[in-house]
């Protein structure tokens, strides 16, 4: 039906050049992925295309015709549909009012009934039945993905553009969103699939285009690639696969303990339910599991910004019932938050002040005052061992993309030499190159006797690091298992509630 | 009757709380729509204070209060676009400016007052707005004396919260508004206009605040004086925080407000302090923010310019 064309798309922002001779064609009824790293430019050429930001240079195609957005509207108006990385909707209003916005039935009044049938019968035609009266703010992150498909469909859209949709995807709903996809191509829609994840894009588009620092590098069909091939065209070099981790070398004593741990979440539903395990030095306790059963309560109860309705924690045999935020860091136990932008970093502070908020012991403090010198000499070591671009110390962590956001935060907790480190979903979000830099840091954190927790929903990442992996469900851990008697289909099983007595006796039964 | 009996089963406690109520819910009615788009308007006060002032001045040169009324809602509405230039397109910080703008209100009222008026203060035969009787309902016993005879505007700030409802909540317009005061980028990215909505939406509480200080100046007290409005602009921002930014909610507090206000005047009589009763507005609106009775939550971007970049 339409095609969309970029012909030496330019856009620089103050010190970066965030798109730079950007080229692709995405023919009519295909699903053309962009592949590229956290940080290529993929975001800012979908704002381009949608009017949000202006391009420098270079020319936008539809359907052969150069056209000019100065405003979203003109994008919206020729077909395009997008649904950007960060979810433009207003948790305050309902699923309706969200897909007719800026289109409304009428001008005047706004015909609630009428709106809200049209919705439904959108949503249910295309197969993604929604609750046109619901509050966004009650629905779950694959809910609203499906409110912005439903937005752009509502729209009449021509050409879809789905900037990574998956990252925020439990695997069901990826594979949901996949489903939908495949219809949507054959009403004969081209769809953008923007993604940093090999496998995906395999398995669903069918032309890729690799971008790299701002460059369109390759275009290829996806049947004759391999996802080496993608992988070293994304990151410029060789990537090394590696689906088993080296062993654990020792185990050491339990550091942590958790003995019939309950947990209220904010509705004072019991999200963690009289949940026991331990966590050892020189392991990586891998907790698994669909999002929203408990593991964010559990993790915040054990960092102690959670309070704990019964049950004990305890730390290197001590509990933890008297002992607050500050007494836990110091006793060696570090965070790295799931929110990274809201709770890990301060984005109008530089990096070297971010490095620091963790410690501002000497040598970056003397007598209550900041050593900036030190400081700024540390920050500058930090960033080039964890690889974080770019590596300026008076970098605002704000103007960082995500993936270098989370480095830096690592690096932060890392360099405190943590006794146990939980990290929750360190890789969310990133690509290739730096979800190898975070893996080899939480394995050397390990080498060196220490304990990670890791927490994650990608079930490759909890199979690539643990070495013993604990599966939770409805605020229990169901399973726990040493890692090499775990696979990806036990594991799957029991993140749906299935216990360990189900899977033996289905194993048995096939 | 007791004392009791005499403050509380009198009627015109009750007019009264109504008539102290309008110079409230017109500018929270004001501050409703300014931060329903996004901008905090703590230039109310002032915004009210140059309406007082433009009202009673056009009023006096007109001979017609009706001209004082359209002259004085226009003084605010136009003084407040000098605070939504600076908070949306110079994405100023909006309570800074907002404070500037009513310290700039006091001094030209003050000046503008005593330079044309002098020591004789406003004019004896100044206009004033018309009270209304309705007829059949103001024969009713007990609510005919409260709800039959009031000043006209006490009847158009009824009508206004009712139609202010309507439009914010009823409405495409409402509903974009709402949409530009919770997510502006959300909004941007489906073609609204953000830049233009937060004007409008800043105008109409200029407009209503300017409302409430005519009803001050040509309504209630007939006279306009340096720093008239006494607050008024404050505790109205505290009536729509009170009444969770919405145009019923705003009238509730108001009459709420009002009716301390009214009751102090009651007590006096009695000998209770006034004063005492006059911390009430405060008081509520911090019990309403802490969430004791129902949290009040501001619209998402209250308060926060909106930077597109380009
Ligand atoms: N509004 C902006 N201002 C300044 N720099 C930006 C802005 N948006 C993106 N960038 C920078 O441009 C580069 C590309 O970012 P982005 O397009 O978001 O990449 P991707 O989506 O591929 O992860 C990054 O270095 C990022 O920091
Ligand atoms: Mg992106």
């Amino acid at each position: 039906m339409s095609t969309l064309e970029i012909r030496h798309l330019r856009k620089a922002f103050p010190g970066v050049i965030a798109n730079d001779d950007v080229n692709l064609l995405v023919q009519s009824g295909e699903t053309h992925a962009i592949l590229g790293e956290n940080g290529a430019g993929k975001s800012t050429l979908i704002k381009m295309i949608s009017g949000l930001y202006q391009p420098d240079q270079g020319e936008i195609l539809i359907d052969g015709e150069a056209r000019r957005f100065d405003t979203p509207r003109d994008a919206i108006h020729v077909g395009i549909g997008v649904v950007h990385q960060h979810f433009m909707l207003i948790p305050a209003l309902t699923v309706a009012e969200n897909v007719v916005l800026g289109s409304e039935l009428s001008k005047g009044r706004f015909q609630r009934s009428k709106t809200e049938a049209a919705v439904a019968e959108i949503s249910r035609s295309f197969g993604l039945p929604l609750d046109p009266s619901a509050r966004v703010r009650d629905l779950s992150v694959g809910m609203q993905q499906r409110i912005e498909i439903v937005k752009a469909l509502y729209r009449k859209v021509r050409i879809l553009i789905l900037d990574e949709p998956t990252a925020v995807l439990t695997p069901q709903e990826t594979r949901e969103l996949f489903v939908v996809m495949r219809q949507l191509k054959a009403e004969g829609i081209p769809i953008v699939f923007i993604s940093h994840k090999l496998e995906e894009v395999r398995e669903i588009a069918d032309t890729v285009t690799v971008m790299r620092l701002g460059k369109t590098v390759q275009t290829h069909p996806v049947a004759g690639t391999t996802s080496a091939q993608l992988a070293n065209w994304m990151v410029g070099r060789d990537v090394v696969f590696s689906d088993h981790p080296p062993a654990s070398t020792g185990i050491g004593d339990t550091l942590l303990e958790v003995d019939r741990l309950t947990v209220l979440d904010e509705r004072k539903v019991q999200a963690v339910r009289a949940l026991t395990f331990a966590v050892r030095a020189g392991e990586i306790y891998g907790v698994a599991g669909i999002d929203g059963n408990g593991q964010t309560e559990l993790v915040e109860a054990i960092a102690g910004l959670r309070p704990v309705q019964s049950g004990v924690i305890r730390f290197q045999g001590r509990s933890l019932a008297k002992v607050g935020v500050r007494g836990r860091l110091r006793a060696g136990i570090s965070y790295v938050p799931q929110d990274r932008q809201r709770d890990g970093l301060v984005l109008t502070f530089t990096l070297t002040e971010n490095l620091m908020l963790r410690d501002l012991s000497r040598p970056f403090s003397r007598g209550g005052f900041l050593t900036r010198k030190a400081a700024r000499q540390r920050a500058q070591e930090l960033l080039t061992e964890f690889d974080v671009r770019p590596d300026n110390p008076s970098a605002l962590a704000g103007s960082l993309s995500g993936g270098n956001q989370q480095k830096v935060i690592l690096a932060r907790e890392v360099a405190s030499r943590p006794k146990l480190l939980i990290a929750v979903q360190p890789t969310r979000g990133l690509d290739v190159g730096a979800i190898e830099g975070i893996h080899r840091q939480l394995l050397r954190l390990r080498d060196e006797g220490n304990a990670v927790l890791l927490v994650s929903l990608e079930l490759e990442e909890i199979l690539a690091l643990a070495d013993r992996i604990a599966v939770m469900h409805a605020g229990q851990i169901i399973t726990e298992l040493p890692r090499d008697q775990a696979d990806i289909e036990t594991i799957g099983l029991a993140m749906t509630g299935e216990r360990r007595a189900a899977v033996t006796s289905e194993e048995g039964s096939t | 009757m007791s004392v009791v009996g005499q403050v509380f089963g009198n009627p015109e406690l009750y007019a009264s709380t109504l008539a102290m109520a309008t110079p409230l819910a017109l500018p929270a009615l004001g501050g409703t729509f300014s931060e329903r788009t996004g901008v905090v308007n703590i230039a109310m006060e002032g915004n009210m204070l140059v309406g007082a002032f433009f009202g009673v001045m056009i009023a006096a040169a007109t001979h017609s209060s009706w001209l004082g009324l359209l002259a004085g809602a226009l003084a605010g509405g136009i003084l407040s676009l000098s605070l939504a230039w600076a908070a949306i397109r110079l994405q100023a910080d909006q309570v800074v400016v907002g404070m500037a703008v009513n310290l700039f209100a006091a001094g030209i009222t003050a000046f503008l007052f005593n330079t044309i008026y002098g020591p004789n203060g406003t004019p004896p035969n100044t206009p004033f707005l018309p009270t209304v009787t309705i007829p059949g309902l103001y024969q009713i016993p007990f609510i005919g004396p409260i709800l039959g005879q009031q000043n006209v505007l006490v009847y158009i700030m009824l009508l206004l919260v009712v139609v202010s409802h309507y439009v914010l909540f009823h409405t495409t317009l409402g509903l974009r508004m709402r949409a530009v005061g919770e997510h502006p980028e959300a909004s941007d990215t489906v073609g609204i206009n953000v830049a233009r909505l937060r004007y409008l939406g800043v105008f109409l509480g200029g407009l209503l605040a300017g409302l409430g200080g005519v009803f001050l100046s040509i309504g209630l007290l007939n006279s306009f004086d340096v720093g008239m409005t006494d607050g008024r602009g404050y505790i109205a921002l505290a009536a729509m925080i009170f009444g969770k930014w919405t145009p019923l909610g705003s009238l509730g507090a108001a009459l709420l407000f009002g009716f301390a206000t009214a009751l102090s005047f009651a007590l006096q009589g009695i000998g209770i302090s006034s004063n005492l009763v006059a911390m009430l507005p405060y008081a509520l609106t911090i019990i309403a923010l802490t969430g004791l009775i129902g949290r009040s939550r501001p619209p998402a971007a209250d308060g926060i310019p909106y930077a597109p970049t380009k």
